[in-house]
């Protein structure tokens, strides 16, 4: 029992509103610590009103418990998750699911972000159809090469 | 209100869910820092009006859309102004919320902006229904800012800017969306307050009533 096993099970997690994607792709899981008996992950939220957030809380801990013990979900809001935090490995399986990955973040806040390419067909030519999408965490752009619309996970 | 498209509405909902994420941070919180035992629900579901603390704005009732989305402007110029301020706070969870809420509000204001903008700036029709939102719900925008004892305490122990310290950027974003929208800014009226100290508009029942209606018919009921 390690901390790399929780880690590797914590890869097996996936997020209920985007289930190609781990909570370890997303940069949900944050930490972990294993003191030999007792197990705590940390958490932290994309959004202060993501509804998937208990879901997660249950479901990383169904998991670890499959192997460990004392299992301890912490939830922390700070420093506050980014887009940042999604994994390069967490980008290319959006982007396969024809999700756009966040693009570049300009500081501090500015959120005017746009995918790097559509996720159909590649073309840079994209724009936005509405800011907020079917999750908190998206917004509804569209490619003006394949004229299909697409999610797009918003730089945050 | 109704938006007039489905992304539209989406896109109220979605800035409800912030806030309500935001509200349920602050309310725990809160609950902690009271220490009689009560919890977010407690605190949402159970309270009376005149236990609430809420700006008059906030409780003003949806008109058309335009109205709708100059309310959302006239908070979320506040928001983006309230959050980063807090998450220096002394309180450490405090801050915690308010940094992530920071980010938010940031989004929140980009869009209720760029709808007054397309709307005052937009057909007479749509220009003449901005004016009236501006005329009817400028007198709730000033409350914010009014320091009473309790903000100045908070104040001066870091927990908290001081309201009215926050209004000369308040303005500014305020008075450049209107120019840009092509609204006139009104002159300051006597600002409509009371909400921060539990005296609200008729409005706040009924919208508690709604809210609370599950939960009081249902005590303790869990699922």
């Amino acid at each position: 029992m390690t901390v790399e096993l929780a880690w590797e099970l914590l890869a097996d997690v996936p997020d209920p509103e985007l289930p190609t994607v781990s909570v370890v792709d997303l940069g949900i899981a944050r930490e972990v610590a294993y003191d030999g008996e007792h197990l705590v992950v940390t958490i932290t939220p994309t959004y202060s009103g993501c509804p998937a957030m208990r879901e997660i809380e249950l479901d990383v801990k169904a998991r670890l418990s499959e192997r460990f013990a004392d299992v301890e979900v912490r939830t922390v809001l700070s420093p506050p998750w980014t887009t940042d935090w999604i994994t390069d490995e967490g980008r290319r399986k959006l982007a396969g699911s024809g999700i756009a990955p966040p693009g570049v973040r300009m500081l501090p806040l500015l959120v005017e972000g746009r995918p790097d390419a559509c996720p159909h067909c590649g073309s840079s030519a994209v724009e936005e159809l509405a800011g907020f999408g079917s999750t908190a965490c998206k917004a509804l752009w569209r490619c003006t090469s394949c004229r299909e619309p697409f999610d797009y996970v918003k730089a945050h | 209100g109704h938006a007039p498209a489905l992304e539209e509405d989406i896109a109220l909902a979605n800035v409800a869910l912030d806030i309500l994420g935001q509200a349920r941070g602050l309310l725990t919180r809160a609950g902690e820092l009271e220490g009689a035992g009560r919890d977010e629900d407690v605190l949402a579901y159970l309270r009376e009006a005149p236990d609430y603390r809420n700006l008059l704005l906030v409780e003003q009732p949806n008109g058309d859309y335009g109205h709708t989305m100059l309310r959302q402007f006239l908070f979320d110029a506040w928001a983006v102004e309230l959050w980063p301020a807090l998450a220096t706070s002394s309180d450490a969870v405090l801050a915690g919320i308010a940094g992530k809420a920071a980010k938010e509000a940031a989004y929140h204001v980009r869009h209720s902006a760029s709808w007054v903008v397309r709307l005052g700036d937009g057909t007479e029709a749509s220009h003449r229904r901005m004016q009236d939102a501006l005329d009817a719900l400028w007198p709730y925008a000033g409350e914010a800012f009014l320091d009473d004892e309790v903000d100045v305490a908070a104040a001066k122990s870091g927990l908290v800017p001081l309201p009215s310290e926050l209004l000369p950027s308040y303005r500014k974003r305020v008075e450049s969306v209107l120019s840009e929208a092509t609204l006139p800014v009104p002159p300051d009226p006597w600002w409509q307050r009371g909400g921060r100290q539990g005296r609200h508009s008729e409005h706040l029942t009924y919208l508690l009533a709604e809210m609370q209606v599950v939960h009081r018919a249902h005590p303790g009921a869990d699922w």
